[in-house]
């Protein structure tokens, strides 16, 4: 049984519909990778997933549970957190404080702390009293990240975390992966660098309007075939 | 010595101000919500120390007490059940739904209690004063901006030193987010009514203590808080207590002047800060 799974999901922003019927599956242990060009409809399966978007019960099980229709309070608590499009820190916040409010209202047993994030992190301890949105992109991305790991998620979704990025900052957040994976987390990820996905993901998942065209291990996933389900043309 | 003694009851008095605006301040700085049921609000918890106090045989600072966890529980209910309907990006309906509570908790409290003025009674100390030099000062007054004060670092400890002020913070900031982090933003909001409700009951003890109120006076009230709060900076509670103290000042100097001009000049000075300062005395750095 899967870890996490969507089945024939379907959402909507009201009459226009962004997916249609969704499948994909997340086992335990597992990095899966979502790539697709803009407006495939990735970050919106991320939102369906987190609780953002409401979906019918079924639609997503997480543990062989009907999670799809809970909202996003509840889908944290269950154990799966989400690194937002966009970062979306807390302005009002500290760096340290955007990490605190990630286990907010709940004692977590688990491998991340404070401690175990600034590890992960150095530079963060540095900044610690700094506004979050005071830090460079890649810098806030990191905060985003952590914030997400205090609450000691089972999956941890990151969409687009490469995003707006420099190629060697991108390197030094996908040097943490490693880490993340075997403090015992399963991860989603959303990538438009399909080179990086690629490479850090067991299986990928392609998305074009809506829909799944191809899914399969990378080595299994020759160029054109990903060239086909990306852009919809043989 | 005169002009240093109308400066201390100015003070003493924006004490009372910066209660009447704290509470406004507070739910506008989380909901950006602007409650015009605010200052009637206030006039429902004086009225209900003054129940609690006749009735009961209290005190009316153990009233107060007691009225608390009640005002607590009605500001948490308007809110989680009433006002979270109206938030959104539109602000006409908070604006249009807090006018008609006021409406209603006007005539409600003119049904209940007639149109008669009260004064919560707090015996001696209504009269008792402290020589401070030259000057003598009112316990009561004392009291008001002391418990002003109080309050303000009160709620500075909560918003910056806890794990709920985080929270007030954070859905401020992104509601949506929030809920990623497992905040519900629905009561948060209601929580920090209800807090709002806790700082006008404080309120309404001196306002009851200070001066005669009737079910009429709360719109009134309701502009001084407004005064304050947009003196001090929109979401700043030390500006809140500040913008109170620069209206209390400006009265007891127009009132030093000429009696008939004790309200005017709270309004000019209000006037005069936002032509100089718009965004007030201490806007807050994030908006």
């Amino acid at each position: 049984m899967a870890l996490l799974e969507t089945r024939n999901l379907i959402a909507r922003y009201g009459d226009f519909q962004a997916l249609f019927g969704v499948d994909i599956a997340l086992d335990q242990g597992e990095t899966i990778a979502i790539i697709g060009a803009n407006g495939a409809g990735k970050t919106t399966l991320m939102r369906s997933i987190s609780g953002i978007l409401v979906n019918q019960p079924g639609a997503v099980l997480f543990d062989g549970a009907e999670i799809g229709a809970l909202p996003a309070p509840d889908i944290v608590a269950r154990g799966i957190a989400m690194v937002p499009e966009g970062r979306k820190l807390f302005p009002s916040l500290s760096v340290e404080e955007n990490l605190l409010i990630g286990r907010y209202g709940r004692a977590v047993d688990g491998h991340w702390s404070l401690d175990t994030v600034y590890e992960l992190f150095p530079i963060l301890r540095e900044r610690r009293a700094n506004p979050g949105t005071a830090l460079s992109g890649g810098q806030q991305q990191m905060v985003a990240i952590g914030r997400a790991l205090m609450s000691n998620p089972r999956v941890l979704l990151c969409d687009e975390i490469s995003l707006g990025l420099a190629p060697v900052v991108i390197k030094d957040i996908y040097a943490a992966f490693p880490r993340i994976r075997a403090a015992g987390a399963s991860i989603v990820m959303v990538e438009q660098d399909i080179g990086q996905a690629l490479m850090v993901a067991d299986r990928v998942y392609c998305m074009m309007e809506g829909r799944i065209t191809l899914s399969g291990a990378p080595s299994d996933l020759t160029r054109e075939k990903i060239h086909a389900a990306y852009f919809g043309v043989a | 010595m005169a002009w240093l003694d109308t400066i201390i009851q100015g003070i003493l008095l924006g004490g009372l101000y910066a209660l009447f605006a704290a509470g406004l301040s507070l739910v506008f700085g989380i909901m950006r919500l602007v409650n015009l049921a605010h200052g009637d609000l206030i006039v429902l918890a004086a009225f209900l120390i003054l129940v609690l106090a006749s009735v009961l045989g209290l005190n009316p600072f153990i009233a107060a007490l007691v009225a608390m966890p009640l005002m607590f529980a009605i500001g948490w209910a308007l809110q989680f059940f009433l006002l979270n309907r109206t938030l959104g990006t539109d602000i006409l309906p908070p604006l249009l739904v807090t006018f008609g509570l006021s409406i209603v908790i006007q005539n409600g409290l003119l049904e209940g209690f007639t149109a008669d003025s009260r004064r919560i009674s707090v015996g001696g100390l209504e009269s008792a004063s402290l020589a401070i030099g030259p000057i003598n000062v009112g316990v009561m007054p004392l009291l008001t901006l002391a418990s002003a004060i109080a309050v303000i670092v009160g709620l500075n400890q909560l918003f910056y030193r806890t794990s709920l002020g985080r929270a007030f913070r954070a859905t401020s900031d992104d509601p949506v987010t929030a809920g990623l982090m497992g905040i519900r933003p629905k009561r948060i909001f209601a929580t920090a009514t209800g807090i709002a409700m806790v700082v006008v009951t404080i309120a309404a003890l001196y306002l009851g203590t200070r001066a005669n109120f009737d079910p009429t006076i709360g719109p009134a009230r309701l502009i001084y808080a407004f005064e304050a709060v947009i003196i001090g900076g929109l979401g700043s509670l030390w500006g809140t207590l500040a913008g109170g103290i620069v209206i209390g000042i400006a009265q007891t100097f127009g009132a030093a002047i000429n009696p008939e001009w004790q309200i005017l000049a709270g309004h000019l000075a209000f006037l005069l800060v936002l032509l100089v300062r718009p965004r007030g005395l201490f806007p807050r750095a994030v908006d």
